[in-house]
This record gives structure tokens, C-alpha cells and sequence, in this order.
């Protein structure tokens, strides 16, 4: 079923809002306004715009350190994420969370995650009460495959295919787990376990959006319409390093210089515009955004830090005895 | 309910809470069709269905992950580990996940998950399925524990643990499993938090939990055929702990002996003791004295394990120490 040129556009839309987002970010970084670590997703805006298109708001999804845009696919307050991550008291966390723990349960988002394949099994969780549920609600688990090699990830394949389990998995595969190669994490790939869990597993370029759009949306309706799980690997470009910071003097000048031509960003644009879709268009969306991104970065700014005081707030529901 | 053993008193909390709440779910190894290894959730999945009672394959993690997300998705978990001992498997989900949520994400939500599983030793079964591990949990902000010392105890904690909005870890002792004890018809309603004074006295506090609970009576009849009144406190909840409980006893006893089967080093009893000589140094008239587990692997050998684990005399040594 061909996208509508306005359903297109809204992937393009949320693409730049997550790429100026991060740029942003990485600015705020430099300048010294954001504390901790900063793990940015250039270059894979894909993946999460195309996914959570076929997304509602009581599905639900969970993330990883490199989760920003996973984050902002799924609809959360643009204002109380800048706030988040830059540890203000009116982000959606308080500011108790930062970059790597952004949440908005509210939104189905589960949080991002720390500890690299830890949202697995919670989404396999929230995949089991949504079948209890039996609304139809799925849950989405966004992994690089860096989580390849982890244990949970295997156990989680499992029980998702042993129960029948409406989740899916999506594979980020920037080839890097770090600051190393794919090749040197795993003795296998993700299409064999896919084979040998006996689970519908896809591969897409995951740098072209109406690709992982169309593959996540079929993928989806199907796990709607009777519970069970499926692999989405989208094949993708980490830019940044693997933290702001990171010289990535590991990775060779030639797979460097040809992440431009890859940008997803750069890719929608020109099959946007043959399709028929006027500059003018594209730089309303771009105006747009950058204006979004400029208040949410001056109320950011301008916010509160958190008070010391509340160290002791939420650390359990009720109040101690 | 009338008498039953404390095995049969975690089931009947269990049959009950799944009655009066259609989203409280059970999951963990052969606890379906085997009825569990200990035979806790006996008869569950036959009244329950495969849909509120799930098998799962052998993997802590996953069990301990899927009742996070669960939980997070507006469910109410209870998955059991079949030892202590493997909780190591889980801890990532226990100490990173689900302690950590609510107050990560800023007080949005919760995760009333519970954690049922049994340590201590009794049953010869070795280093790696009879370990007190409890104040490993005891030490992460965001996790509750409580572990019951008697069948009443059993059903009423766990049901309080099910009713908790936040993560529950609810210790049970395999060696008290058979232990037979009255259940009343209404059961308390227990606050997790709250202690219990198991046997009042004037005259020295022992603190204690779990299995130490029942040692800690024996040693007290001991006391009392040589005129000495000894208060026993059944802690019931670890964490939170009930401070004001143990300080108002120490405060009319003066003497302040803590009991547990875990290792002794670094364990609840250091904490306990530690606060009491913070908070009622004044109303001290001896050491506190804590006993516990040496610093050992739990032995599997009759004679080790017996040596190994605290009993009634070695609290009788430590009440005639501290009022000496």
C-alpha cells in the first residue's frame, strides 16, 4: 500500500525534528549546559520515524542509551525532553533521569535504558500484559547490535516465540557496538536467530523511512491481528561517536566520508521532492521545526534546576513510615 | 482459615489476591503444571488457566524482566525464583529496573511487581541453594523486602506485598515451609514497615526475622527459666525496617542482641546495630551483639551446615554477653 505524499512528509517532519534535536543537543553539549554523557542517533532517524508511524499511543515501546529519537517518534513533550536532558526540574523526569533515561509512561514510552539490552525483557513484559490485555497493543524493543551478544537478548527471543508474544524487535544495526566492529561481537547474525527462534524476521535499509515505514507497518497490523513476535534489523549509519566526545579514530576515513550519501534525512528529501512534493514545502517543515526546537531550548534553559531537597521524593510510592 | 502450614498459607495469599484482583499474574520455573518446586502455586494453574499462571522456560532474567514491563504496563507480577541463590541472574532487572523507574522517570507510575523466593538452609542443598542474600536487596533504594516468620506472617505479607505500588521482594524460609501455625479468619492487614513484638520482656531485645524469629523464642524460654525477660521483635519487613519499634524496646530493655541466618559481616544485623548506637547510644547498658552465619560459603555437609547456621544457644551466649 503506497504512503500518501502527506503521510511522507510527516516521516520527513519527524526525521528533522529528531536530527535538529540532536544537533541542538550536541551544541548545548559543547557549550557545557548538559551535564553526563550524550549518545546521539545522526544518521538513524529513520528507524524510529518509520516504526512509530504504525504506532498508537497505548503501544508501547522501549529504548536504549542511544534513545533520543525512539523517544521523540513517540510523541513525547518536546519541552519536558530538552528540560530532561538538560537536568531541569520541568523535564519529564525531573531531572532525575537525564539523556539516558528519558520516559513519559503516559505515551507508552518505557523509558531509555543504561544497561545495553535491558529493555528487552521488560518489552517482553509489556508485550505479555498486552496480550492478557487483549486490545491489541504491541510493544517494540529498539536494540543496536551491540545487545546482540547479551544473554537476556536470547531468552527474550525465546519466551516471545514460545508464548506467541506481540512484540517487535527492532534491530538497529549501525555496525558498532562501541568502539568495535560487529563482525568481532557475534558469531552469528540476527537473520540465523531469527531462523532458529522460528520468528518472522525482516531486513530493511533502515535508512530509507518509507522502507521501514512500510516493513514495521505490516509487520505490525499482522502481530494486531493475532499475537506474535517479529525482528525488524533496519541496516543503519552511527555518525557521531559513540558518545559526544568520541574521536571515532577507530573507524577508517573512507566509512566516514560515504555517511553523507546515506543520510536519511538527505535520501527523503529528494524522493520527496520527485514525488512531487515544492521546496517551499520542505522549508515550511524545516521553519517549523528549528521554531519548535528554539522554544523548547529556550524554556530548557531558562528552567529550574532541580532542589536538592527532593532527593529523597519518589524513591518509593507511598511515603516511609 | 483455621491451622495450616506456611507452604499452604503462601498459596491461599496467592488463590486470594488472584480472586480479588483479575490483573495479579504468576510467573516462574514449573510453577504451572508442577505446581512449583516447592508446590507454593499447587493447584493455581488448573484454577487460574495458562493465561494468569505462566511455566516459563529456565531464565531469571527474562522472568524478573517480563514482570518489569509488566508491571509497567498495568499489570500486577508475582514471579517466583525457585532459590535465593539465583536471584544473581535477576539482579540487573531487580537493582537497575525496577528499583530505579519510579524515581527515574521522575514519580511517573510504578512497578507493583513481587518477587516470591525462598533462602536459608535446613536442607543439606549445598552452597548455591541456601544462601541468605537478602540484604544485597536490603541496600538498593527502590526495592522493599519482607520475609515472615510463621503461616499467618506468610499470608498476610505476601498479601500486602501484592497490594504494594512498588517492587516487593518476599522472602520466604524453606525450612519454615512445614512449620504449622493458625491463620485467622480475617487476616491482618499488615503494613510492610511495621514489626511485631513476638513475645514482650523487660529485660534484654532481640531482634530477628524470618526462621531467626522462632530461635529467637527459644533462647528467650532459656532466659526465662533463669528470671531473665527477653522482648522478641519480629522484624517482618527489612526494608524499610522499623526503627521507632526496636529503639522504643531498646529504650525499656537497654541490651540489644540482632539475629539472622545470613552471613553476619556487612548484613542487616550491621545496619541495625549500627543505627541503634546512632540513635540510642544513651540507652545502651551493653554491646549489641549480632548473630549470624560465619564468613563462609553455606556448607553441605550434615555437621558443617549445622555448625554454620545460628541456633537458640548461640543466643543465649550473646543475651548472657551483652548482661554480663
Amino acid at each position: 500500500m503506497a504512503m500518501k505524499l502527506k503521510e511522507r512528509a510527516d516521516l520527513y517532519r519527524m526525521m528533522l525534528l529528531i536530527r535538529r534535536s540532536e544537533e541542538r543537543l550536541q551544541k548545548l553539549f559543547a557549550d557545557g549546559m548538559i551535564p553526563g554523557f550524550l549518545h546521539l542517533s545522526i544518521g538513524q532517524e529513520a528507524v524510529p520515524a518509520g516504526v512509530s508511524s504504525a504506532l498508537t499511543e497505548d503501544d508501547t515501546v522501549s529504548s536504549n542509551h542511544r534513545g533520543h529519537g525512539h523517544t521523540l517518534a513517540k510523541g513525547v513533550d518536546l519541552n519536558g525532553f530538552f528540560a530532561e536532558i538538560l537536568g531541569k526540574a520541568t523535564g519529564l523526569c525531573k531531572g532525575r533521569g537525564g539523556s539516558m533515561h528519558v520516559a513519559d509512561l503516559a505515551k507508552g514510552m518505557l523509558g531509555a535504558n543504561g544497561i545495553v539490552a535491558a529493555g528487552l525483557p521488560i518489552t517482553t513484559g509489556s508485550a505479555l500484559a498486552h496480550k492478557m490485555q487483549a486490545k491489541g497493543n504491541i510493544a517494540v524493543v529498539y536494540f543496536g547490535d551491540g545487545a546482540l551478544a547479551e544473554g537476556v537478548l536470547h531468552e527474550c527471543l525465546n519466551i516471545a516465540k514460545l508464548w506467541s508474544l506481540p512484540i517487535l524487535f527492532v534491530c538497529e544495526n549501525n555496525g558498532w557496538s562501541e568502539f568495535s566492529p560487529t563482525e568481532r561481537q557475534l558469531a552469528t547474525s540476527l537473520d540465523k536467530l531469527g531462523k532458529a527462534f522460528g520468528i518472522t524476521y525482516k531486513e530493511v535499509d533502515g535508512n530509507i523511512v518509507d522502507e521501514v515505514a512500510g516493513a514495521a507497518g505490516k509487520l505490525i497490523t499482522g502481530m494486531r491481528k493475532a499475537a506474535s513476535p517479529a525482528i525488524l534489523e533496519c541496516r543503519t549509519t552511527r555518525v557521531r561517536g559513540h558518545f559526544e566526545g568520541d574521536r571515532q579514530d577507530y573507524r577508517d576515513s573512507d566509512e566516514l566520508a560515504g555517511l553523507d550519501a546515506r543520510d536519511p534525512i538527505r535520501l527523503a528529501g529528494e524522493t520527496l521532492r520527485e514525488a512531487g512534493l515544492t521546496d517551499e514545502a520542505l522549508a515550511e517543515i524545516a521553519a517549523d521545526v528549528e521554531a519548535q526546537i528554539e522554544a523548547a531550548t529556550e524554556a530548557a534553559v531558562a528552567a529550574p534546576l532541580p532542589e536538592a531537597g527532593d532527593i529523597l521524593a519518589d524513591v518509593y510510592t507511598r511515603a516511609e513510615v | 482459615m483455621g491451622e495450616m502450614r506456611y507452604l499452604k498459607a503462601v498459596n491461599q495469599a496467592l488463590k486470594d489476591a488472584m480472586r480479588d484482583d483479575s490483573t495479579v499474574f504468576l510467573i516462574g520455573e514449573d510453577i504451572g503444571a508442577a505446581g512449583g518446586s516447592f508446590k507454593a502455586t499447587r493447584d493455581l494453574l488448573d484454577i487460574y488457566g495458562p493465561e494468569r499462571v505462566y511455566d516459563a522456560p529456565i531464565a531469571e532474567a527474562a522472568i524478573t524482566g517480563i514482570a518489569v514491563g509488566a508491571a509497567l504496563t498495568n499489570m500486577r507480577p508475582v514471579a517466583e525464583i525457585m532459590f535465593m541463590d539465583f536471584i544473581t541472574l535477576s539482579m540487573d532487572m531487580l537493582v537497575n529496573q525496577a528499583a530505579k523507574a519510579r524515581s527515574m522517570f521522575g514519580g511517573q507510575g510504578s512497578v507493583p511487581m513481587v518477587l516470591r523466593t525462598p533462602h536459608g538452609g535446613g536442607l543439606n542443598a549445598g552452597p548455591q541453594h541456601s544462601q541468605c542474600l537478602e540484604a544485597w536487596l536490603a541496600h538498593v533504594p527502590g526495592l522493599k523486602v519482607v520475609c515472615p516468620s510463621n503461616p499467618a506472617e506468610a499470608y498476610s505479607l505476601l498479601r500486602a506485598a501484592i497490594d504494594d505500588p512498588d517492587p516487593v521482594i518476599v522472602v520466604e524460609n524453606k525450612a519454615l515451609y512445614a512449620m504449622k501455625g493458625e491463620v485467622p479468619e480475617t487476616p491482618e492487614r499488615v503494613e510492610i514497615g511495621k514489626a511485631r513484638i513476638a513475645r514482650p520482656g523487660e529485660d534484654a531485645t532481640v531482634v530477628a526475622y524470618g526462621a531467626a524469629v522462632g530461635l529467637a523464642e527459644a533462647a528467650a524460654d532459656v532466659m526465662a527459666a533463669e528470671g531473665v525477660e527477653v522482648e522478641v521483635i519480629d522484624l517482618r519487613s527489612i526494608q524499610p525496617w522499623d526503627e521507632a519499634c526496636v529503639l522504643e524496646s531498646l529504650s525499656r530493655t537497654h541490651n540489644l542482641v540482632v539475629v539472622h541466618e545470613a552471613v553476619e559481616a556487612f548484613g542487616v544485623g550491621a545496619e541495625i546495630a549500627a543505627r541503634m548506637v546512632d540513635i540510642g547510644f544513651d540507652e545502651l547498658d551493653g554491646p549489641i551483639i549480632r548473630v549470624g552465619a560465619p564468613f563462609a560459603p553455606s556448607p553441605f555437609g550434615k555437621t558443617l551446615e549445622e555448625a554454620y547456621r545460628p541456633n537458640a544457644d548461640r543466643i543465649v551466649t550473646a543475651l548472657r554477653r551483652t548482661l554480663a
